[in-house]
């Protein structure tokens, strides 16, 4: 079962250090994270997914609770928007442009750069969506991928800060 | 003020009358601070010991034990003592030696990661980056290793950091905002355990470490009392009842009392108090207790659901919540129960063989709990710690000393020079094994050097006694690297020749007068005691099996 978990830290030096080295001492895999700033500077917020079961999360969350730099955890699974962006360059030969374009404007993504045989496009949604441009553009060669992972932000009045 | 002057201070302010440690390069600045201070400082021999003596320090007297040591070897020797003191949640402070600020991360000249290395082992740790946190870091540290759930922190200290020059200002208060430990329990799970506890037929109190981390010993026997209900304690939880009380089973597990394993099997009620149901305590997780209802009281909310299902989970002091429950409680009679529990008691009472001339290592704990019955005793890792465990009856909590959690051969030792500090006037015993005696035998020096007088009482079988146990019955008796004695080899000798005193015990006859000579010498003692080679510990729960499926 995907979880989605939405992490407050002190924005100190090793904090990553210490969320990461607790997720391999204890087993839990990772499938995302990622960390940024928040709307304030001396705090910032992670979001991880993991896909484990009902148990395993239970204990990701007590675990990560128990670090001292560790502010706020919440399950942001449910009820809530999840977005990644991703940089897709793929192969784009003159013949195959305007498919590859066409494709991109139904993702509402974007050609972000135009080389003599290639495009990078960024797309911004949920993994769901991610997968299925990725999927659609392999017919015509994917050189690189480079995705952010998930962050999640619960809707409406729930709010994870502090 | 010089940084290091300013953590001696703040030391002194906290109360800190002792400290273990060794010097080195990078903490140089922090011992000279320590020439003009008040606090008493044993040089240890091993990093390692340092640490299990500010250990033991902390376990028999409830305080925040201090170790120092300089960078890079000398931090990775406190790796296994503070690795210890975690598994055990004691708590201590290790403040480290590190290369100067600019050098970090050239692999400088003893530089070593501690705190990277440390992460996993400490409840927190801290790399001083900045002259002006110091102080605020100190006091943090000893509210994180001495509130909630006890632990190791550590901080590690740059060269050029001690040498700076700060305002002494040291903090009042600490405010921490990703750690508030919570120390009432919740009044509807209160509710709900005290209506389980009044329906149960056949309740068990399950005590551990957790009970003398909250000093809530008075507690547990009042419940145990106004129910009533027996009460078994983990290895680590020995002491959270007198043991010779008679609701007191003695403790459960691998090695523990056949009647308290049987009797947690039968129960329909296990009330959990500050324990984290180890593998060691419960055998098989699945097959615990299968007919029984768990409440679960820890302070540790990541402790409850970890191992086993809990049906009432309890976040909260234990304390606090006990006295909560206490109020709500109704004795009811149990008789059937109780004579159920008592005809196991009578039938698998622990028990050994005796044999003429020859030294039986549970008659010499025997014969040390009859002589010391209020003796601290600490022990080794192995046989020798289930012997102690077995035959040592406690009396009263921080008597007994023991590495439960990582299991630390070479730990009793310096952990009973620790506890001898905490308590001069105390008879302090270390029940060892000559496996791991060897392992930090090097502190018969800080001992003698000290005058420390510990008694050490070796059970020796020159053998990795444990291990060779468990080829016996598991690997076909294919004793592969665990037989430890040469001939010439005389435990009595060593001690003489770090200044100590030493005796040597080859028959039964014999035992008692050892004991007595060695409370009555003006130095450590060791007793050289040569057992039945070998011996096992018995009852024995094999690993992974549940507590019904005990041997012997």
């Amino acid at each position: 079962m995907k979880k989605f978990i939405a992490v407050l830290v002190e924005n100190r030096p090793g904090v990553l250090a210490r969320v990461s080295s607790l997720f391999r001492r204890r087993g839990f895999n990772i499938e995302s994270l990622s960390v940024g700033t928040t709307e304030r500077n001396d705090i910032s917020r992670m979001t991880i997914v993991v896909d484990e079961d009902e148990r395993t999360v239970e204990q990701v969350v007590k675990q990560l609770n128990k670090l001292i730099e560790v502010i706020k955890v919440s399950d942001v699974t449910d009820n809530s928007v999840h977005r990644e962006l991703a940089l897709v360059k793929v192969n784009a030969p003159p013949d195959k442009r305007g498919e590859i374009v066409e494709i991109a404007n139904i993702f509402r993504a974007r050609i972000v750069d135009v080389a003599r045989d290639s495009f990078i496009v960024e797309i911004t949604g949920d993994e769901e969506k991610i997968n299925a441009f990725i999927d659609l553009m392999r017919q015509y060669g994917i050189k690189e991928v480079a995705r952010t992972g998930v962050v999640s932000m619960a809707r409406g009045s729930k709010v994870t800060s502090i | 003020m010089r940084v290091a002057d300013a953590i001696v201070k703040a030391l002194e302010k906290e109360g800190v009358e002792v400290a273990f440690g060794i010097p080195g390069g990078a903490i140089m600045e922090v011992y000279d601070a320590l020439y003009d201070s008040n606090i008493r400082h044993i040089l240890a021999r091993h990093e390692q010991g340092a640490v299990h003596m500010a250990d033991g320090y902390a376990r028999a007297s409830g305080r925040v034990g201090i170790a120092f040591a300089t960078s890079g070897p000398g931090a990775t020797n406190t790796v296994t003592g503070i690795a210890t003191a975690y598994m055990d949640s004691s708590p201590i402070i290790v403040f480290t030696g590190q290369v100067p600020r600019a050098m970090i991360g050239n692999d400088a000249f003893q530089e070593a990661d501690i705190t990277g290395i440390t992460m996993p082992i400490t409840k927190h740790n801290y790399l001083v980056t900045d002259e002006r946190e110091i102080l605020k870091i100190v006091k943090e540290a000893f509210h994180i290793a001495s509130t909630g759930r006890p632990g190791p922190v550590l901080i590690d200290l740059p060269k050029d950091v001690t040498q700076a020059e700060i305002d002494f200002d040291y903090p009042e208060r600490v405010e921490i905002r990703g750690y508030k430990p919570k120390i009432q329990g919740h009044p509807k799970q209160i509710k709900r355990a005290v209506e389980l506890i009044m329906k149960s037929e056949r309740p068990i109190i399950l005590a551990g470490g957790g009970v003398r981390i909250s000093n809530a010993h008075p507690e547990v026997l009042e419940l145990a009392e106004k129910i009533p209900a027996f009460v078994v304690t983990t290895l680590m939880g020995k002491g959270a009842i007198p043991e010779e009380h008679p609701l007191c089973l003695g403790f459960i597990g691998m090695h523990g009392t056949k009647y308290g394993n049987l009797a947690v099997m039968d129960a329909d009620l296990i009330i959990a108090v500050g324990c984290r149901f180890s593998d060691r305590t419960v055998g098989r997780f699945d097959e615990f207790a299968p007919n029984a209802k768990i409440i679960h009281i820890d302070i540790d909310p990541a402790e409850i659901g970890k191992n086993v299902r809990v049906d009432v989970p309890i976040v909260g002091d234990a304390k606090h919540v006990l006295r909560e429950m206490i109020k709500l409680i109704e004795f009811k009679a149990r008789k059937e129960w109780f004579d159920h529990v008592n005809e196991l008691r009578r039938k698998y009472p622990l028990r050994y063989e005796f044999k003429e001339g020859v030294v039986k290592p549970q008659y010499v704990v025997e014969k040390v709990y009859e002589m010391f019955p209020d003796a601290i005793v600490t022990t080794e890792v192995g046989q020798n710690q289930m012997w102690a465990a077995q035959y040592f009856k406690v009396k009263y909590p921080r008597q007994f000393i023991t590495s439960g959690g990582l299991g630390t051969m070479g730990f009793g030792f310096p952990a009973a020079i620790g506890a001898k500090v905490a308590n001069p006037d105390k008879v302090v015993i270390d029940i060892a094994g000559d496996g791991s005696f060897l392992m930090n035998i090097q502190e018969l020096a800080t001992a003698v050097d000290y005058g420390i007088n510990v008694v050490v009482c070796i059970l020796n079988n020159a053998y990795l006694g444990m291990v060779r146990q468990w080829q016996e019955l598991f690997y076909d008796k294919r004793y592969s690297a665990t037989r430890l004695r040469y001939p010439e080899m005389s435990f009595e000798k060593i001690a003489k020749g770090f200044g100590a005193h030493g005796i040597t015990v080859e028959k039964p006859s014999e035992v008692e007068d050892a004991l007595k000579e060695a409370v009555e010498v003006d130095k450590p003692v060791v007793i050289d005691f040569h057992v039945e080679v070998e011996e096992n510990v018995f009852p024995f729960v094999p690993p992974g099996r549940s507590l019904r499926e005990v041997l012997g």
